[in-house]
């Protein structure tokens, strides 16, 4: 979830000094690679038969034989029997990038995997534990389309030579999880998956485990600590769960939307997928626009589609037109939010959203329009990560309380100009210095806020220090520095 | 030209300051080792490392402290205090030294502005909810946050926030009567979690709540019932966990440290005795990774408070009227002359306890000889029917505390090592973690805090697991590295001759049939007193039949108070008793005089492996106490037959010549005359009782008062009474259960 980075493969010696692997060190995608050449210039307006989720609205069948009459598990056979590598190069040549927000590229990730055995099993595990407020796409897939997911495990696993799938799904999604149980069942009834899975004497099981309703357990290593009973607590990396893992096996945690495309990019080929978006951002890609527009929705579009474009061609525009816009928060709530000015010329993809200074993270773009209170709606974030800070280390469970606590504060004014500079210094404290990434996603819509809003916070505290002569706070700052 | 000569001679001293360095040319060049290790930069000092130690490793291996927290060596890796990030060149993000792996010339900046940023931060966080009590708080002056906060942390405060919604409270925990926790100081380090689960063995501590509500706690109140619960309060880092009975009694830097021997078992753990003013304030581990590594047990480190209460402060003789009656020494001495010259040399025994040290032992046993007596036994017996206590090798540890971490097998017979060693017991637990040791048990089927094969209690099961007969006896064939280990309380039983024998035997077995190395010990004796070992070198024996059959005139009791002896009425055996608490045997004695506990005497213990070590004069005896050889010194001219030692050096070159072992401190002697000791007992064919193995302990309720000192305690007292409340309900429904 949640992170702008994208990794890259390091040589790196495990703790047996013989025995060496791969894993993976996430650095900052940005600085280091230069923008690739583009070869289309205009994206957007995706043609319906280009469209991988056909019944994204629930408006068809959802069982095996709506979701067999619209494509899926067609050939499904031939895919498996063309083995782990050609999948793989398929999905390499895609460019699909992990739908869960680190954008890491999805062939890769999966390559991993296909080290020699040393007999120990393999898992897959997908990550339905969408929680990120704003964020509304696995679920759509999974109580319409829950057959493309089924499909993409048995795939996915092939790939990886995975012994099993355990679908771990968000507590609070019942009638989610009740129609995955019902496709997983449809699909061990029609030897889809089970053993010897579509006749190729390949044995795939597929598990689905219901959270119990913490945000944390999106963050893999904490899902697999979960998924093995455990309390919900990211572990330390290195080891990777590539390394070890679920039940201490190798593992790869990718999300619902990443592996519910790759059956249709196996049968229409990478090259087909490749062509939609720009280089490196290639694909097709669910997007969640919720907030302060006419006509809130979850719509499949192009990679790179302009911002602006898919607001006003899917969501209805925003409430009181483009004009009324104040913000929009592009990937969910851990990413920075980006004004009005910036909504104009970005591009929905990886490196767009970068060069804005936020992020794709799972493409649910927040609304808000002039009516809202942003410094509250930020406020109201850093109460949520707050809330959801598992509290295992420093800066995240000391950080996040303090964030909220001042944010509340600068809702009303009621704090010093200096306190500006100095929560921006806390959350660089919390940035980068925490085993997962939710210091940092509770530190981003913080940052995006001052650099956007900083005279909306300065006028608040003169307002707050005009009504409150001789306040607490001006004695303070006296001693302040 | 010069300018390379500077270099490579700088070179060179740079090179022989760095051990490390040296060593990888010394091996390079004798060619005996391959060097696998790997080449990594601290500030930009080379050093090199073994490949897979973590950062923070390679640092202290440079040089470079690392300020942490929740890092602990002998604990699992939490990596979440985030105290000691670091900057490494070529990444993005400061890293945690204390779970990141060294890599092949990674760069790690220790002191960059980066690093140095990140520690005041992460010590800022740390702060702000921790309460500014250090002025009440007994972690003060050895407190890591204290200390970090000042070599790391900011300058300032802007904790503004704290004016308006105040600092996290937390309700404190009542884990009983040795550990007090204040918990608003928590850091939540998780240090304690992971040792209770980890070394201890009990899940009791956990953290519940999430985010800035996370706890640590029992979750439902509750004792921490562990033998070794006292080391999480020197695991923890901060105030959260101190000691409830040191508890605002003393500062650290009032206190003077001493190192000493503990003897309230038979381990000899290593420990710190600090004392101020002439009244030991607490008791400490001290380093020794062959006995203790750094902990103690629950009873060695509390139980300091009945050093201070029913002490023996004077000279004591019976009157007329049957009451103990102070007097001066010279009284005392005169009357036991009295009765020492009326009695001859086989109408005179001695009996000595369990706390005794050697430089006693063995000047009690050159009084007697020189009396004409040579009974002198032990309190707690040794069977001697075959070579029994003349071969050290059957009567000690032989493989050594550290080789239960080498061991693959491990089978307890009679013994309850939990309660009766418990840092035995927490090293079996450790290679149970760590190297997939396997443990059986013959005995009472008690908790060991780990999973073990429970193969019954009868005595038979050793003769079938001799025989082969026994279906345990494959696993046993199988184990390259097993190790027996016999408890002397099942040696205290009517056919402790039998199972030393077979013990012996199997022992012998395994070591020649399984192929063990050449070197490999497979017979231990745990030992449950201080005493005993060096009491068998000396050459006392098992007598307590005896003397109750003999009835001695004259009966010297040297610390005997386990109650194996009584005064019947009409007894006219007159006893004198030598100690230093007035518990049971001085309550049958006719002279009483006051000797010295083990933090008031220069005196020798061999542990239960063998290894004599010494205890150190701490405070002085209280009242008109002497150290308990002197005191036999003096009654030896009384008697007109001074024992030729005035000093301890001359005393301990006595014990020298008695047997070396006693004065080899630190050392272990090792003993290979196991062989000899088993073609010795085929001759003798003692039978077996059918009578069950039974622990001498079998709950943690038994093991806080087991001696003099421990039973005078009042913590040890109040950790019996919490232990008794806390099982009491759960007696109760059983007893519902079954009317």
């Amino acid at each position: 979830m949640i992170n702008n980075s994208i990794n890259k493969i390091i040589p790196f010696l495990k703790n047996s000094p013989s025995a060496s692997s791969q894993i993976l060190v996430r650095y900052q995608s940005a600085a280091a690679a230069a923008p690739p050449k583009q070869k289309k210039t205009t994206f957007g307006g995706l043609k319906d038969e280009d469209r991988i989720f056909t019944n994204l609205y629930g408006r068809h069948d959802w069982k095996l034989k709506g979701a067999m009459s619209r494509g899926d598990w067609y050939k499904t056979k031939e895919i498996l029997l063309k083995g782990s590598d050609w999948i793989i190069n398929e999905v390499k040549a895609s460019g699909l990038r992990g739908r869960g927000g680190a954008g890491f590229p999805s062939g890769l990730k999966w390559s991993f995997m296909n080290k020699p055995s040393d007999g120990r099993p393999k898992y897959l595990v997908i990550n339905a534990d969408e929680g990120e407020p704003g964020t509304c796409k696995d679920r759509e897939i999974m109580r319409h389309d829950p057959h493309k997911l089924v499909e993409g495990c048995l795939i996915a696993g092939r790939a990886m030579g995975a012994r099993a799938a355990y679908i771990y799904i968000r507590g609070e999604f019942y009638n989610e999880s009740s129609n995955m149980q019902a496709a997983i069942n449809e699909a061990y009834k029609a030897g889809l998956i089970g053993k010897n899975a579509c006749g190729t004497g390949y044995d795939f099981d597929v598990y689905m485990h219901r959270g119990a309703g913490a945000y944390i357990c999106g963050e893999e290593t904490a899902l697999i600590e979960s998924l093995e009973g455990k309390q919900g607590k990211p572990r330390l990396k290195p080891p990777f769960p590539a390394d070890i893992g679920l039940f201490g096996c190798p593992t790869t945690v990718t999300n619902v939307e990443t592996v519910a495309v790759a059956p249709t990019i196996c049968r229409r080929g990478g090259s087909w997928f490749a062509s939609f978006g720009r280089e490196r951002n290639s694909g097709t890609k669910l997007f969640n626009i919720s907030g302060h527009v006419n006509n809130p929705c979850t719509v499949e579009e192009e990679m790179s589609i302009p911002l602006k474009e898919l607001i006003e061609r899917h969501a209805g525009g925003v409430i009181g037109g483009w004009d009324n816009l104040l913000a929009i928060i592009p990937g969910g709530s851990s990413v920075p939010l980006i004004p009005k000015k910036t909504c104009e010329e970005v591009l929905m993809d990886f490196d767009s959203l970068v060069q804005a200074q936020t992020g794709l993270g799972t493409a649910a773009i927040i609304v808000m329009n002039k009516q809202t209170d942003v410094v509250k709606a930020i406020a109201r974030l850093s109460l949520f990560y707050k809330h959801e800070s598992c509290g295992q280390c420093t800066p995240c469970r000391e950080g996040t309380v303090w964030l909220t606590k001042m944010m509340d504060r600068f809702v009303e004014g009621k704090a010093r100009i200096d306190e500006i500079d100095m929560i921006w210094e806390l959350s660089k404290q919390i940035e980068g210095h925490t085993i997962c990434a939710l210091g940092d996603a509770a530190a981003w819509p913080v940052q995006g806020l001052i650099r956007h809003f900083r005279p909306e916070l300065e006028r608040r505290i003169k307002e707050f220090h005009a009504t409150h002569k001789g306040h607490v706070l001006d004695k303070l700052a006296k001693y302040a520095n | 030209m010069n300018k390379l000569i500077i270099n490579s001679s700088k070179k060179l001293l740079s090179s022989s300051l760095n051990k490390n360095i040296l060593k990888s040319q010394t091996a390079l060049l004798s060619n005996v080792v391959p060097d696998n290790r790997i080449e990594v930069f601290v500030d930009d000092k080379p050093v090199l490392v073994q490949p897979g130690v973590t950062v923070l490793q390679a640092c202290a291996e440079a040089g470079v402290e690392i300020p942490r927290f929740c890092y602990h060596e002998r604990l699992a890796i939490a990596g979440n205090c985030r105290m000691c990030l670091v900057e490494i060149e070529r990444t993005p993000k400061p890293v945690a030294s204390c779970a990141m792996p060294v890599m092949k010339g990674m760069k790690i900046k220790t002191d960059s502005p980066v690093t140095r940023k990140a520690r005041e931060g992460v010590m800022e966080f740390m702060l702000v909810n921790h309460p500014l009590d250090c002025p009440v708080c007994d972690q003060g002056g050895e407190c890591d946050l204290q200390d970090q906060a000042m070599a790391f942390g900011s300058d300032r405060s802007r904790f503004t926030d704290n004016l308006f919604s105040g600092k996290r409270a937390t309700e404190d925990k009542n884990l009983g009567p040795l550990v007090k926790t204040s918990m608003n100081r928590c850091i939540h380090c998780t240090r304690c979690v992971r040792f209770a689960s980890e070394v201890a063995g009990v899940d009791d501590l956990g953290t519940t709540g999430r985010g800035n509500d996370m706890q640590i706690g029992t979750y439902v109140e509750k004792l921490l019932a562990s033998e070794v619960s006292g080391n999480v309060i020197d695991l923890c880092p901060v105030g959260a966990l101190t000691s409830k009975p040191y508890a605002f009694t003393a500062r650290p830097w009032e206190l003077r440290k001493i190192s000493s021997i503990d003897v309230l078992d038979a381990l000899g753990s290593n420990i710190v005795v600090q004392h101020r003013a002439g009244d030991v304030m607490r008791i400490l581990p001290r380093l020794n990774e062959d006995i203790n590594e750094e902990w103690l047990d629950d009873k060695a480190r509390f139980s300091y408070d009945g050093l201070r209460r029913q002490r023996l402060v004077t000279p004591m003789v019976r009157g007329h009227d049957g009451l103990l009656k102070p007097c001066e020494w010279d009284d005392a001495f005169y009357a036991i002359a009295d009765k020492l010259s009326r009695a001859s040399g086989s109408q005179i025994a001695a009996l000595a306890g369990g706390l005794a040290d050697a430089e006693s032992l063995v000047a009690l046993k050159d009084l007697m000889n020189r009396l004409g007596s040579e009974n002198v036994f032990v309190e707690e017996s040794f069977p001697g029917q075959a070579s029994g206590t003349d071969l050290r090798s059957n009567y000690v540890a032989n493989s050594g505390i550290t080789n239960l971490e080498q061991a693959d097998l491990v089978l307890l017979v009679g013994t309850n090592p939990r309660y009766e060693a418990p840092l035995y017991n927490t090293r079996i637990r450790k290679s149970l973690v760590h190297n997939e040791l396997k443990v059986a048990l013959i005995g009472s089927q008690v908790n060991l805090s780990y999973e073990y094969d429970y193969l019954g209690d009868s005595a038979q099961i050793l003769e079938d697991l001799l025989n082969g007969k026994h279906e345990y006896s494959k696993f046993l064939a199988k184990a390259k590295k097993p190790l027996i280990v016999l408890g002397s309380a099942a040696l205290q039983r009517k056919d402790g001759d039998a199972l030393l024998n077979l013990a012996t035997r199997l022992s012998e077995k395994l070591r020649t049939q399984n192929g063990c190395p050449n070197d490999w010990r497979v017979f231990n004796v745990l030992h449950r007193w201080a005493s005993q070992v060096a009491a068998l070198d000396i050459g006392y024996r098992s007598g307590i039949e005896q003397i109750k059959a003999q009835k001695p005139k004259i009966l010297y009791l040297l610390g005997a108070d386990e109650d194996l002896v009584s005064r019947v009425d009409g007894d006219d055996t007159f006893i004198i008793y030598q100690g230093h608490h007035g518990d049971r045997g001085a309550e049958i004695a006719d002279v009483v005089l006051p000797g010295a506990a083990y933090t008031e005497k220069s005196a020798t213990y061999v542990n239960t492996e063998g290894r004599a070590q010494q205890a150190s004069f701490v405070v002085a005896p209280p009242g008109k106490a002497k150290e308990d050889w002197q005191i036999l010194r003096a009654l030896s001219d009384v008697l007109g037959n001074p024992l030729p030692y005035d000093d301890l050096d001359a005393l301990r070159k006595r014990m020298g010549e008695v047997s070396p072992t006693l004065t080899s401190y630190d050392k272990i002697e090792s003993a290979s005359f196991l062989p000899l000791s088993v073609s010795l007992s085929q001759k003798v064919k003692p039978a077996l009782s059918k009578e069950p193995i039974r622990a001498w302990q079998t709950e943690l309720g038994d093991f806080y008062m087991t001696n003099p000192i421990s039973r005078a305690s009042l913590t040890m007292a109040r950790c019996v009474q919490s232990f008794k409340k806390t099982n009491e309900p759960v007696k109760q429904t059983q007893a519902n259960a079954n009317p």
